[in-house]
């Protein structure tokens, strides 16, 4: 996937909007420790809000490739950064609007859901996401 | 086939099988080829008989192809295209050109994984199709990894032509396909076009056939590969096709002779097609023993970081060295680079630049991101550090001044940093790839002359972001083109898989703004897509 910086931040908003809404109101009730769908959707927003500031971030690295490329390999990988960020919000109780239970966000909840929804995310955006969208991918991942 | 005393190495229709030396009816007249106009009467005075179809779409090569493929999937039918072409099917040239310079049916071509042709979607790729299916993780791998710690995936030229034959037949491509030479399109008084179509001797009971049409389009291809004007006058001064060679020919017999008679092989060039020949040389050394000696002609040597305009010391517009966020990898010669742009050109952010720029501001980022260069892929690495090592390949870096005969062998004199030196070898494989002016396009020679068409910043043909040939309306009708004659445009990737599939895109969202066909939005798209891959006529 190549898109522009335009693109990018457009393609994650529409990703977690749908893959992330819709896996997260499946998973929520199964996941461990119980958290609340206010929970969840919460951190779902604070990985959405702060993915736009990482893809600023990436923006400016790419600029230093040549190709102006993201490898498809970064796609995945990023998640470990993103992962760790939002992780480390959490457990400092720094993601406002949650209701933060005594013993904090239970870890495995949010590792299942955000590791789910990263994985089918960037599976789709890889190729099956080119079947509804043909302009898509010449459009620099824009989507409107 | 191909004359060999001509200067393009292109393959050209033969003259005599086009145009018949008895005259018959139905020719062209002067007064037709002086006017730009031309009224349903002046064609028909000439006993030229029209044939109406809203869409034709000259060329027949992939460019002609995806055009079509995308309007059949946006619910044209064949009955209202037609293909006018000389080609049989359309990757007949591309097979021909890339077999002789080296990459055979199971080699693989430069093309990323996602660059279908047969596939508007681009899914599942070439790579993802060959990694499930003989279930190859392999494959997957290097997909996944790629360019970091794996060459880029390339697919296989067979796979290539296998999946356009079959998607060929699944839009019934043949229904369209009308065999023939076409040298003029002219716009007709009223709106829409006239192309003329000089068909095969005996298809026809009339020289010409003028085909009325609202929108034409036209993929001709690359005017003509030249060869370069030394090799050409001592091709023709020594009468001699056997030991210098256009690597866009046919050459077989080259490696035959270096198989059994140690030799010497002078080879020009720095880009991707010089990579292949040198595969080929090298693997015939290590395969059938031949004991080729390789020297290797730069007249640029890339020493490290670089962009179009050369090494980062080398002069560029506005003074300085490469910028930081401008300069490719290279060594030992060569520009690396995984395709034959940057990767971003085709949907990223050197496209989303490139649209907006104009005249010379984008010449400049043409050239910016420009130059002769060729992936590095391990392999090659490998073969040319033997080389090296083992003293049977080696670098000069000059232009040549002239060339003569000594004996069965030429001596050149290369012009270098140090001088005039002389170097005698037994062939030559140029490997250049010059490219002809448009004007020597006949075709586009008229257009320019008579059709209202303009050149653009780089010299091709001016089309606006939509493909459309800048001057050549003509009524409700339009005229589009893509392919390597509009290299210079607005989106610079154009004479590539992708390029034609992203031209074909905006030609089709054109045409269905003036109602030529439907939208192809996200539910026609998906069922179109499971068409496709069931293989069911769209």
């Amino acid at each position: 996937m190549l898109p522009t910086l335009n693109g990018r931040i457009q393609t994650r908003i529409f990703m977690l909007v749908v893959f992330g809404g819709l896996i997260t109101l499946v998973l929520t009730p199964m996941l461990p420790g119980d958290p609340d769908y206010r929970t969840t959707y919460l951190i779902l927003a604070a990985v959405l809000v702060l993915g736009i500031v990482w893809e600023l971030v990436y923006h400016v690295i790419q600029q230093f490739r040549w190709e102006k490329d993201w490898p498809t390999m970064f796609g995945l990988i990023t998640a470990l950064n993103e992962g760790a960020l939002v992780w480390l919000l959490l457990d400092l109780e720094l993601v406002p609007g949650i209701d933060y239970p005594s013993d904090g966000v239970p870890f495995w909840a949010f590792f299942i859901d955000f590791t789910v929804i990263w994985l089918v995310v960037w599976i789709w955006t890889n190729g099956p996401m080119r079947v509804p969208f043909i302009r898509w991918r010449f459009f620099g991942g824009r989507i409107v | 086939m191909i004359d060999p005393s001509a200067a393009s190495v292109v393959p050209t229709t033969d003259p005599s099988t086009y145009l018949p030396a008895q005259p018959i009816t139905g020719d062209l007249t002067d007064q037709m080829l002086e006017t730009d106009f031309w009224t349903d009467d002046l064609v028909a005075s000439a006993g030229i008989p029209i044939v109406d179809v809203p869409f034709v779409t000259v060329g027949g090569g992939i460019g002609s192809f995806v055009t079509v493929d995308y309007l059949r999937i946006a619910g044209v039918p064949t009955s209202q295209m037609r293909v006018l072409s000389t080609l049989d099917f359309p990757w007949q040239t591309y097979e021909y050109l890339t077999r002789v310079s080296q990459v055979p049916r199971p080699e693989r071509i430069r093309s990323d994984s996602a660059s279908r042709p047969d596939n508007i979607w681009g899914f599942p790729s070439y790579g993802f199709a060959e990694g499930v299916k003989k279930f190859n993780p392999k494959v997957l791998w290097q997909l996944f990894s790629e360019p970091i710690f794996a060459d880029y995936y390339t697919p296989k030229a067979g796979n290539v032509f296998e999946q356009l034959e079959r998607e060929s037949k699944r839009i019934n491509y043949d229904e369209m396909l009308v065999k023939g030479l076409v040298r003029i399109v002219r716009r007709r008084y009223g709106g829409g076009y006239f192309t003329i179509l000089t068909p095969p001797a005996g298809a026809s009971a009339t020289k010409r056939v003028a085909f009325r049409s609202q929108y034409v389009h036209l993929a001709v291809g690359y005017p003509g590969l030249k060869f370069l004007p030394e090799l050409q006058r001592y091709r023709t001064e020594n009468n001699d096709y056997q030991h210098i060679v256009n690597a866009y020919e046919a050459h077989e017999h080259v490696y035959e002779r270096l198989v059994q008679k140690p030799s010497t092989v002078l080879v020009r060039g720095g880009g991707i097609v010089a990579s292949r020949i040198l595969q080929r040389l090298m693997d015939d050394r290590e395969k059938f023993g031949a004991q080729t000696n390789i020297v290797h002609l730069f007249r640029t040597y890339i020493t490290g970081t670089n962009d179009g305009y050369g090494n980062e010391s080398d002069p560029r517009p506005g003074g300085g060295r490469t910028r930081v966020t401008m300069r490719r990898r290279g060594g030992n010669g060569w520009a690396y680079q995984g395709f034959n742009y940057p990767k971003s050109v085709w949907g990223g952010q050197l496209k989303a630049q490139v649209r907006n720029l104009e005249g010379e501001e984008r010449a400049e980022l043409y050239k910016r991101m420009g130059g002769t260069n060729t992936p590095w892929r391990k392999l090659w690495q490998k073969q040319m550090n033997q080389g090296r090592r083992e003293g049977w390949y080696n670098c000069v870096v000059g232009t040549v001044d002239a060339m003569e005969p000594s004996g069965d062998r030429i001596v050149n004199h290369v012009r270098t940093a140090h001088g005039v030196v002389p170097i005698e070898v037994d062939f030559v494989i140029d490997c250049t790839g010059l490219e002809a002016d448009i004007a020597e396009h006949r075709l586009l020679k008229d257009l320019l002359e008579h059709g209202g068409a303009s050149r653009n910043p780089v010299g091709r043909l001016n089309v606006d972001r939509s493909f459309e040939l800048i001057g050549t309306g003509s009524g409700n009708g339009a005229m589009y083109a893509s392919g390597a004659t509009t290299l210079g445009g607005y989106f610079p990737g154009v004479d590539t898989f992708l390029g034609l599939q992203v031209a074909a895109q905006e030609i089709y969202l054109d045409l269905n703004k003036r109602g030529f066909c439907k939208k192809i939005g996200p539910v026609r798209s998906t069922v179109q897509w499971w068409k496709w891959l069931a293989g069911s006529t769209p």
